[in-house]
């Protein structure tokens, strides 16, 4: 039995003790994926789990409060739903996990530059154990599945979901932590640059808020200050600063709880590197309390708590 | 009387009432030296400041942002400052990544009855902001530089080059 079969006999299995289950299942053309919420039998026939099923079914949990629902997720998406479990946003008996020991999934980003001509609408995939078969414009193109893999996939360390209710698929030897030449290569460069750098990338940004819209832990939504008048922490003024003011509250509001699911910078329609900020701030978080959001159950975020002599915090002298 | 002879720059201080308020007047009351470049913001507790209040008055074009509160075990609310410690450690580690310079921003602990620490903290800083010199606007300066820069981000055309390796 496929893993496709096999999860879809899962969640068959569950579908009328849950109000609903979100997987994916393919979007307006072959190449993308989009999030599906299955209530029926005829809602699962269309479920996919191709390495283009990339989107994060943790994004839409604490929208369903107070209901059972069923997620399919991927390594990635369990740190997620940990970390709103440890936050106590979601309830552990209302969510119902379908793990899926996951190989990677694709950057469309990546796909756009390997494919010979811009794709508009794509006609056909074939999905092979390590090409996608990509058919435009009746000619036939094939990419290597490991060259267009999403920059969080090449470094993941967590390619098995950390909690799950049903596991599918053969698990994963433990992988070393590694990092990413280019985002070392970012953090090397001098303040300067690193300004330039985000001055340019900022007047870019057209605050569609699609980043946080994405995120999983952005829970406040429509209560978010980056849209609230008063207090007015921003103008709605289009300039570098204020574009750049918004994503240091992302930051910041993510410090400790980002679990790198990369959704934002996926989201971002003009392609700002965003996870450059999020991995530097999680390697932070990490060095200073130990703390890597998501990967166990009951940790509290570090910034919701405090030691009174802190180990790795140096009182500066003046 | 600024401390330098350079022209004022803007440095925004949070204080903590209980403590470092009450340490800047100290030093006023004792009639200390002090330069004269920060403008103090008297907040309840350094608990109560959220480090995005300096990250606001340094795009808004603060040349330095300093805060300070009671000594941790000091907190008037037993624990603000504790809370503080975290929050703001993690945003003096997180300037660097902007291309801020992370000097720009400090903490530090000042107690009500340390006059004499609160003159060396205010002197220090300020000597350090000056040294930096003004800092540079995030936003461009004239109309031309604006123009400049969306022309050259429209050039690069699809994608940053920032991207994978």
């Amino acid at each position: 039995m496929s893993q496709l079969e096999e999860l879809k006999a899962a969640i068959r299995g569950h579908l009328d003790s849950l109000d609903c289950v979100i997987g994916w299942e393919q979007g307006y053309d072959p190449l993308h994926a989009t999030p599906l919420f299955i209530r029926n039998e005829s809602d699962l026939e269309r479920l996919s789990i191709s390495p283009l099923a990339v989107h994060n079914p943790a994004t839409y949990a604490t929208g369903f409060a107070g209901k059972k629902i069923g997620m399919v997720v991927r390594g990635c998406h369990s740190r997620s739903i940990i970390e709103l479990l440890n936050e106590k946003l979601i309830e552990r008996e209302n969510v119902v996990l379908f793990g899926l020991c996951c190989d990677g999934v694709v950057s469309q980003r990546k796909i756009r530059t390997a494919l010979p001509a811009d794709p508009g609408f794509v006609e056909a995939v074939e999905i092979g154990d390590d090409a996608l078969h990509i058919t435009l414009a009746g000619e036939k193109t094939t990419i290597k599945l490991q060259d267009v893999l999403a920059d969080k996939c090449r470094i993941c360390a967590y390619p098995d979901p950390l909690l799950a209710d049903v596991l599918i698929g053969n698990k994963h030897d433990s992988r070393p932590e590694e990092t990413l030449a280019c985002q070392e290569a970012f953090e090397a460069k001098p303040n300067a640059e690193k300004f330039t750098f985000w001055q340019d990338t900022m007047s870019r940004c057209i605050r569609c808020y699609a980043c946080r819209n994405v995120c999983p832990m952005c829970v406040c939504q429509d209560y978010c200050i980056a849209a609230s008048r008063d207090p007015l922490w921003m103008s709605q003024e289009n300039s570098p600063a204020e574009n750049f003011m918004f994503q240091m509250i992302h930051v910041s509001h993510l410090t400790g709880r980002c679990t790198e699911c990369g959704e934002c910078e996926r989201a971002c329609p003009v392609d700002i590197p965003l996870m450059l900020l999020r991995r530097y701030m999680n390697k932070q978080v990490q060095e200073v309390f130990g703390h890597q959001a998501g990967t166990s159950l009951d940790k509290t975020p570090p910034l919701l708590t405090f030691q009174v002599e802190e180990a790795r915090i140096k009182e500066r002298d003046w | 009387m600024p401390a330098q002879d350079e022209r004022e720059l803007r440095i925004v201080g949070f204080l903590c009432n209980w403590c470092s308020y009450g340490g800047a007047d100290t030093a006023g009351v004792a009639r200390f030296t002090q330069p004269t470049d920060l403008r103090i913001i008297r907040v309840p507790c350094s608990g109560r400041i959220d480090p995005l209040f300096v990250v606001r008055a340094l795009l808004n074009g603060a040349d330095g942002v300093l805060v300070s509160g009671c000594h941790p075990r000091d907190c008037h609310y037993a624990e603000g400052n504790f809370y503080a410690r975290r929050r703001l450690e993690m945003l003096k580690r997180f300037l660097p990544i902007t291309g801020i310079d992370e000097r720009r921003f400090e903490y530090t602990w000042v107690s009500a009855s340390e006059g004499q620490r609160w003159q060396h903290v205010v002197t220090e800083f300020t000597r350090r902001i000056h040294e930096l010199g003004p800092a540079q606007s995030f936003n461009p300066a004239t109309q031309e530089e604006w123009f400049n820069l969306a022309l050259n981000e429209a050039s690069k055309g699809e994608a940053c080059a920032c991207h994978g390796s």
